[in-house]
């Protein structure tokens, strides 16, 4: 196999291999993740890319069994995270922590911010009894909130402060692996560039591992040490964020870094223009996924579900004519 | 520790402070909520100090002041002010002592109807499913019979006595309380804080009762207000049918019924409890109304 030749060798904190989730409609079967396979190293970020609809909120919640997977596996460190009973993945809930989109709904209205952030710590058995008072307010220091921000409702705080507290409320069990899923597309562009540096902060101080998901290209590529691009529930490029940001080896990577706004005006460059909708997850295109969108589409594309192949070091693209296109110099 | 206690203290009360003055802003708005207010605080006076109050006991028999009338009236004394019964039995005492089994039917009724209501409606809302389709099932078939209909058939069956109709009266209320809980815990509970809760590793009952519950109380509380009056509006008819509180205990639908046959000869014996049950009735569910504008946030007018 060519995907294992290519591979570090340090065992990886998580690895997912073919997982799907499908949800079963009245009229057919939506496969939000449709075989997807990737591995997130200790103390790395990975960033999880995609349009809306592609599947990178399922593919973060499924891992968590937020959502119930329908099949394949997802490792973490040598147990297989999708076999575990209720009883059992609630043990592993401490070890696996997520951050939500939206700060508004995430928190609870009617608790205190030093409740939600106790709610963790309970149900762990952490930090009993006078332990508590002092390790909720640490917690709220180190997101830059104030100790006395403990007595207060949710509903008293700007979008940025909830999300802080949010990241805090993730941070008290003292997590291995943290899904944060969009955690600042939700917020103003002014606040996202604080809570993002917070994490990076946090990840270096804590020695987290992240799944990071966002749609925001330019997000990922300040923030994460790989990136996984999906397209409709499957992986279409994953690598080094370096090498798929300088040299994107699948149309579809290339046609979101296109639509990132670059600051410098002088700077040209050639766009795919990705044109109408994402198809309908109920009814994808056979073959690749993306040849109804995609500029290079040949009827081979339609032929085979185009296989995860190398291009360089941890670097593994899903198209069928990424050499001829290479060679051509079209991407 | 004492000073950070005291800041602590002064941290919180503002928001509390701001959300009651919130409440009383959209409450006082409505007038019919206000006054509605103020009659179920006299009543509530009344049947609290009922005892020192009354000028005669309940039950005590005047046998020389048989079906007098009001004081006012012709032949009226200034001792009996409502007018006394077929046995000499002071209206107005009875009245306020009244108050008082009013009064506790409705709130051990509501109590009743509100916790299992609430406990049915949440296992209902949060597990779905086909214990949801028993549950709602069930509740579809109480609330298919005539509520006072199915009161009486319990207290039939239970046997006539106040206890077994505040009972009767809780079960025929429950389902309102079990439809509103399930509705609004299938709304919240796909809200994101019950997923962060569940990562958090609560476990379902933590999720049903701490998280999700204390999000559903604004409609409860108005539904709670509403079948306080409801209660006491049916146990006062299982009373004059003869099937809630026996005589000689002063419960005003009680009181009616040994009254009925003196309708023509002598008003005041049927009057006064009557009013009396309207008042209150009308009270409460004004003061609900006022509690619904200013809780639902639904309803709230902006």
């Amino acid at each position: 196999m060519s995907t294992l030749a290519h591979t570090s060798s340090e065992a990886p904190l998580l690895s997912v291999k073919n997982l799907e989730t499908y949800f079963p409609l009245s009229h057919g079967t939506v496969r939000a993740v449709d075989g997807v396979s990737f591995e997130v190293r200790r103390g790395t970020i990975v960033g999880l890319v995609g349009e809306s609809g592609s599947g990178k909120t399922t593919l973060g919640r499924s891992i968590l069994r937020l959502v119930e997977p329908t099949g394949g596996e997802a490792r973490f460190e040598d147990k297989d995270l999708l076999t575990l009973s209720p009883r059992e993945m609630r043990a592993y809930r401490r070890r696996l922590q997520i951050i939500f989109q939206d700060p508004y709904s995430s928190l609870n209205p009617r608790m205190r911010v030093g409740a939600i952030l106790a709610e963790a710590l309970d149900t762990h058995g952490l930090a009993k009894g006078s332990a508590r008072a002092p390790r909720i307010a640490e917690l709220l220091t180190r997101v830059g909130l104030s100790p006395e921000h403990a007595k207060r409702f949710p509903h008293e705080f700007s979008g940025g402060q909830r999300q802080r507290i949010g990241i805090a409320r993730a941070l008290a069990v003292e997590p291995e692996l943290i899904v944060a899923d969009e955690p600042v597309s939700a917020l103003d562009v002014s606040v996202q560039a604080q809570i993002l540096n917070l994490m990076q902060e946090l990840q270096k101080e804590f020695g987290l591992t992240m799944l990071f998901v966002a749609h925001d290209l330019s997000v990922v590529e300040y923030l994460c040490d790989e990136v996984v691009v999906m397209y409709l529930g499957r992986i279409m490029e994953r690598g080094p964020s370096a090498q798929v940001y300088s040299r994107p080896r699948h149309p579809y990577t290339k046609a979101l870094l296109a639509t990132a706004p670059i600051p410098d005006p002088t700077v040209k460059r050639e766009r795919i223009i990705l044109k109408g909708d994402i198809p309908s997850p109920l009814d994808p295109p056979s073959g690749c996924v993306f040849r109804t969108r995609c500029p290079y589409a040949a009827p081979i594309c339609a032929e085979n579900r185009p296989p995860d192949e190398a291009v360089g070091l941890d670097h593994f693209v899903a198209c069928v004519r990424k050499d001829e296109l290479a060679t051509s110099g079209e991407l | 520790m004492a000073d950070t206690t005291a800041a602590e203290d002064v941290v919180i009360d503002p928001s509390r402070a701001r959300r009651l003055s919130e409440f009383w802003y959209y409450f006082s708005e409505n007038r019919g909520a206000v006054i509605g207010l103020v009659v179920f605080i006299i009543l509530v006076l009344a049947a609290v100090l009922a005892p020192l109050i009354t000028p005669h006991a309940p039950a005590m028999q005047y046998r020389d002041a048989v079906l007098l009338p009001p004081a006012w009236e012709a032949n009226g004394r200034a001792a009996y002010l409502l007018g006394t019964d077929a046995v000499g039995r002071d209206i107005f005492s009875r009245l306020l002592y009244g108050a008082q089994f009013s009064l506790f039917i409705g709130v051990v009724v509501t109590l009743l109807a509100l916790v299992g209501g609430i406990v049915v409606g949440v296992i209902a809302g949060y597990f779905g499913g086909w214990i949801d389709t028993l549950i709602m099932r069930l509740m579809d078939i109480i609330l298919a019979f005539p509520s006072l209909l199915l009161a009486l058939v319990l207290v039939a069956v239970l046997g006539p006595g106040l206890t077994n109709a505040m009972i009767a009266i809780a079960l025929v209320l429950q389902p309102h309380f079990v439809r509103l809980t399930r509705a609004a815990v299938m709304a919240e509970k796909n809200r994101e804080y019950v997923v962060a809760a569940r990562v958090a590793g609560a476990g379902s009952w933590r999720l049903m009762f701490r998280t999700i519950l204390p999000n559903c109380m604004a409609p409860l509380i108005v539904q709670a207000t509403l079948s306080f009056s409801n209660a006491i509006l049916d146990a006062a008819a299982l009373g004059f049918l003869g099937m809630g509180a026996q005589p000689p205990t002063p419960e005003w639908g009680t009181m009616l019924a040994e009254a009925r046959e003196f309708i023509l000869r002598a008003w005041w014996v049927v009057t006064f409890p009557g009013l009396a049950i309207l008042i209150t009735v009308l009270a409460i569910n004004l003061m609900g109304d006022g509690l619904r504008d200013a809780l639902d946030p639904k309803l709230k007018r902006s």
